[in-house]
This record gives structure tokens, sequence and C-alpha cells, in this order.
């Protein structure tokens, strides 16, 4: 074997792969040895070397939007950006007290939160995988803190369980391993699983189901100071004389498999939503800040586009100035296109049948979140909730325990709804007032004695109802992708699409992100080849 | 595909739907199976799930450039089918309700905008909503405000 063409270096052997093989193989083979698993992020595009005069048109100051100004900013174009509300960010957006809520209904609602407390209405974790996102958070001076994503300490809530009264995560957790790992020891013990495994893998198992389930040495799942240690004790453990523990009751089979809790424990398992999470420190807004602070220049808010044209040498947008009326229109060489599709539908859009019919092709979900303001943190003080869900099976969906100021006086802003499907288009539909009521209503079944007591204000964002974009995220199905994904993202002319819509990562920050990166660089190439 | 499979995947739509939010892994709040049920009477189904969009007075929403159609008055709704292919299939920005409404909600809320809304007193039928559903028609063509 000839020394000189075998790679010293993990990154010598990627740069050849890369070099035989392409970027699709790179990328694979570093799945393989353990990078880039989770996105398909490999770094900034460092695209140099735009022709003279270049220019793009970017509509949208969404978080694609602005990436796409950033990058091309830097590889030489001349920039402009269109955007049609009076602040930068899209769906990365944070309501605060003093902040006024419109609907497309005409109703305005004006949070009072207190200085400093927040609803995050859109995007509110990052998943620690989302490197792209990560990648510019950093270079732009963004602060993170953890997002706390999983609290044993937390309730799973379903109507029908327990008589209604909610459940200690830890506890339903704990005894859903435990009953399984009792039945699956009887099953093996009992020969059943005999021609499935051999003698070493059955032993193997059963110690696995004793020592996970926190069975007995019966092989029982019982109430005793070894399940106690995860489930929680009656009496917990003290000092002196009167420090012995006692062990708490565990939950009968039945009583456990109608709380459903496997549903949380396989969330928690998701790719996106595992441990460390994080969020932007004061607001998920301020990650649209940062990104707005690069390229603020290039913006022009509160402009709403009215048609895009576009022939062998350019394209035009036409706008109106969304407050004083005023009419124009600007044109550049390309523009990259980042209005979500419920819009752009809306729009006189000079592209091909195929690009039209995909955007034509994209319903958007809905969701309604709903940030109750209280006076003090009782979920802390009384109940030990540091940050974290609650989970219910009404339409609220959840409520979630602020991951910031933890032990500090003063009010602070939960999450009282996370609505989505039925229970989201229930929300939606009523006044903010009724909102807040049944937010208030459903979620006092956590925390009875404190929810209404200490609750001081409540601001609801039903998305269905957000006059710039009437709708959530895009929702693909595999048959609508199959049909229309490539026609969506492929340049019409010298148009290209760019955000979550255009992404196999629907709804998230990093999907946005991704979709302009590939964007850009298309769009680039094509400008230098042309 | 047959009635019996079609209507069999409409009723299997919560199932399906939480399959589809895994695959496209969407931030959602996993809370599990939702205890949120939908009526079985046309006003209330409106109430539950139309106005969210369409608004109390199925005026519809929204500014120059960014509408909700308005439901009330609405000439197409004159071919009773119309409403129908959409809540089968979604339009533009709309969603199919296909995963929320059972077919009977859909006669019936569907039944209740044209009646109360507009002036087309014939009903939509369950029998109406699988016609629809085995023939798959295209979705109407549209700007998306009307």
């Amino acid at each position: 074997m000839d020394d000189t063409v075998m790679p010293q270096t993990r990154r010598d052997l990627l740069r050849m792969i890369g070099t035989t093989g392409g970027g699709l193989a790179m990328y694979q083979a570093m799945t393989v040895l353990g990078h880039a698993a989770e996105t398909q992020f490999t770094g900034p595009p460092m695209l140099s070397g735009a022709r003279k005069g270049a220019s793009v048109l970017v509509l949208g100051a969404g978080l694609a939007g602005m990436l796409a100004a950033y990058e091309l900013t830097k590889a030489g174009y001349k920039v402009t950006v269109l955007e049609f509300q009076d602040r930068p960010g899209g769906r990365n957006i944070s309501i605060r007290g003093g902040d006024k809520v419109a609907e497309t209904d005409g109703s305005v609602q004006d949070c009072t939160f207190a200085p400093g407390n927040y609803l995050n209405p859109g995007p509110w974790r990052i998943p620690h995988h989302h490197r792209t996102l990560l990648h510019y958070c950093k270079q732009f001076g963004v602060e993170l803190e953890p997002f706390i994503q999983l609290n044993h300490n937390a309730f799973v809530h379903r109507t029908k369980a327990f008589g209604g009264k909610p459940q200690r995560y830890r506890e339903v957790a704990t005894d859903f391993k435990g009953h399984v790992s009792e039945l699956m020891a009887k099953a093996l013990n009992a020969g059943s699983l005999d021609d499935k495994l051999t003698k070493e893998d059955k032993d193997k198992l059963l110690v696995a189901m004793r020592e996970w389930g926190m069975l007995d040495k019966n092989m029982a799942y019982t109430s005793d100071l070894k399940v106690s240690g995860q489930r929680g004790y009656d009496k917990a453990p003290g000092g002196g004389v009167g420090g012995a523990p006692t062990p708490s009751t565990v939950n009968s089979l039945p009583d456990v498999l109608a709380s459903n809790v496997w549903t949380q424990m396989g969330f928690f398992f998701t790719n996106v939503m595992q441990t460390t999470m994080f969020q932007p420190k004061g607001g998920m807004d301020m990650i649209g800040k940062g990104f707005y602070r690069q390229i603020a220049k290039m913006v022009r808010l509160n402009t709403r586009v009215t048609a895009l044209s576009q022939n062998a040498t350019g394209v035009t947008a036409a706008w109106e100035d969304a407050k004083t009326g005023q009419k124009g229109s600007t044109s550049a060489d390309y523009c990259v296109c980042t209005i979500p599709a419920t819009i752009l539908n809306q729009i006189e859009l000079q592209v091909g049948a195929p690009m039209k019919a995909a955007l034509k092709a994209l319903p958007y979900s809905n969701s309604v979140k709903i940030g109750l303001e209280m006076r003090r943190r009782f979920w802390e003080e009384d109940y030990s909730i540091y940050g974290g869900h609650s989970f219910t099976d009404q339409a609220i969906g959840l409520i979630s325990y602020p991951n910031n100021n933890f032990f500090k006086d003063g009010p602070a802003v939960l999450l009282g709804s996370f609505a989505s499907g039925a229970g989201g288009y229930q929300l939606a539909g009523m006044t903010h007032a009724k909102r807040i009521e049944a937010a208030l209503e459903q979620g006092s079944v956590f925390h009875p004695a404190e929810y209404r007591k200490e609750f001081v204000s409540g601001t609801s964002y039903a998305w269905s109802r957000a006059p710039w974009i009437m709708g959530c995220c895009a929702t693909w199905t595999e048959e609508s992708r199959a049909a229309h994904y490539q026609n969506l993202c492929a340049m019409d002319g010298r148009i290209v699409m760019a955000g979550e819509h255009a992404s196999y990562y629907g709804c998230w920050m990093e999907g946005a992100l991704l979709s302009s990166l590939d964007a850009v660089t298309r769009l680039h190439q094509r400008a230098l080849a042309g | 595909m047959g009635v019996i499979m079609r209507l069999g995947a409409l009723g299997l739509g919560a199932v399906t739907l939480a399959a589809a939010v895994g695959l496209r892994a969407q931030d959602a709040p996993g809370g599990g199976p939702s205890a949120v049920e939908v009526s079985a009477e046309g006003r209330q189904v409106y109430e539950q799930i139309c106005q969210a969009c369409h608004m109390a007075d199925a005026m519809g929403g929204g500014g120059a450039g960014a509408k909700i159609p308005a439901l009330a008055g609405n000439p197409r709704l004159a071919d009773k089918d119309y409403g129908t292919i959409i809540l089968l299939k979604g339009r533009g920005g709309m969603p199919w309700f296909s995963d929320i409404l059972t077919p009977e909600q859909m006669a019936a809320v569907l039944t209740y905008v044209r009646g109360h809304f507009n002036d087309y007193k014939d009903p939509v039928t369950l029998a109406d909503v699988e016609r629809v559903n085995v023939a798959s028609p295209p979705v109407p063509d549209c700007n998306c405000t009307q």
C-alpha cells in the first residue's frame, strides 16, 4: 500500500473523499465519522467575486432574507431588502410590554408585561445540533442560555387519567418503565421469547430489565426504596434522627397506561427535542436583531410588495409603503424571495407554472401561544419546577415555565398555551379575552390554588390571524414534496425562493437558514455563469 | 382509490398526523393525543374551527395583498361541491381538514356555511362528501383571496 495516498488524519480523509466523490459523498462520510450527522451545515458559504455592480433584491427580512443579504453582500453584491412589517425578524419575534399585537380581524392587543418579561410566540427553543443558527448567533454576538426541555418534576395531565389529576412526569415515567420491565421479565422467564433470543442474550436482557426497570429480587416492580430513588419518596431522605425515608406507592399499570406518558418519553427522544437546547437571553428576537445589525442599512421596512416581475436583464418589485401609501419600485439583477407562500399567492408574480403550482400546494399550519404574566414564580416556590413543560390533552397543549431569572422575585411570564390542531383552531377563533380565560381555566389544572390568584395579564398570538403571514409554517406531505419541492427550490429565471418552506427542516430557524445558504450559493453560481 | 379506503384514511387522521409530525420534525407541543372534541353540529364546527381564520361573521380577514376570503355572500359556494373539495384537499394557504373533521362534520359545517352565511338551502350530505372524495376533482384555481 502506498503511504502517500493514505489519509493521515480524519480531515485529510474527508478532503480526499470530497475531491473524488463530491459534496454528497463527503457529507455521507462525515456522518459516518460522527460529524454533521444532524444538520447539513458545513460552514458559511464563503462566496466571493461577484461581478462588478451586480445587484440582488431580497424580499422579506426574516432570518432567511437577512442571511441572504449578509452573505451576498460579503460576496460583493449590492443588496436591497424590502420588508412588509415595521420590524425585522419575521417569525423570529418576541412580544414585550408596550408592544401591540394586531390580527386579521382588525383587533389589537396591548401587551402590558413588566420590563424584562416577554412571550416568544414563534420559535422558542434551539436544538444543540442546529449548527447554522448556532454559528451565526456566535458570529453576531447573540448570547444564548439553556432552555430547560426535560423537567422530570413537571406534570403530565390527561382528562381521563388519574381522575383528571396531573401526575409528576418522574412518577409515571418511572412506573411505565417499571411495569413494562416486569412484564418483559415475566415473558422471558416463561420462555415466551426463547425462539427469539440466545440463552446469553436472554440472561443479559433479564439483568437489563431488573436494573433499568428497578425491579426487586423477585423481578417485580414494587413500592420499595429503590424505586423511590427514581420516582421520589413519600418522605424524602433527611438528616439526624428522623432522616430515614419512606417509599412512595407505585401506580397501577392500567393507571399508567391511561396517562399516555410514553408520548412524552418518546417526545424527549426526538432528535430536535433532545437536551441540550438553548434560547437567546432576553427573548427570541435577539437573534433577528443580531442579524439586522449586520444589514440594517440595506433594509426598507413597512414596504408591501405588490408585484414581482422579471425579464432577460433583471427583476423588479413594485411596492407600496404600508404607512404612507407611497408607491415605488426596486430593480436588481436577481431576487431572493422569502415571502411566505400564503402571501406570495396573492401577489402578481412572474414565474413559471411549476413554481406557481408549488407555491399553491403549500398550506400553512396553525398554532396559538399565550403568555400569562404571574405575580410570582409559584411554580418554583411552591412546586420546585424550574423550566420545562407540563403537558395536557386540553386545547392549550401544555404550559411551559420560564428558563431565565430563576429564584427572582417579581412577575414572570409563563407560556400558557402552545396549541395546535383542533385545539389551536378553537383558541384562535376566540376573542383575545376568551383565549386568556380558556388558558387560565385549562392551566389551573396544574396549579389550582395559584393560577388565577397570581395572574396579572395575558397576551395571545394566533398565527392563523397574524396579518403578515396568516399561518404558522408550510406543510409538506410526501406527495407534495415529490410533485413540487424541486420546482419550488429551482431558480426560476432570476428569482430564487428561500425560507423554512424551501427546506426539509420546515418550521425551524435552521431550515430557513440552510435554505437561504443553498439559495444564495446557487444564485451566485448562476450570476457568475450568466 | 376506493371509497372505503379513502374514508378509512380520513378516520385515521389523528394517527397519520402524529406520524407526519415526526417525519417532518417540526416543532410540536409533544402533548400526545388531544382530548379536544369537535362538535357534530354545523354551527359549532364553524365556531370551533373555521372562524379561526374566516371570522365569526364569516367576512374573512386581512388587508390588501394578505386576505383571508369571506365565506359570507361567496358566490363560489353556489356549487355545493366547491367547499367539499377545499375541506378535503386544502387550497393555497388553507390546509385540508381530513385529519381534523370527519366526513359527517364536513357535511354539517358546509350545510351551515352555505345556508346561514349564504342563501343556498340545499344541504351538503355525507353522500356528497363521499362522492367528491371518490371523484377527487382538482382544486379550483384561485388567487386565493376569494
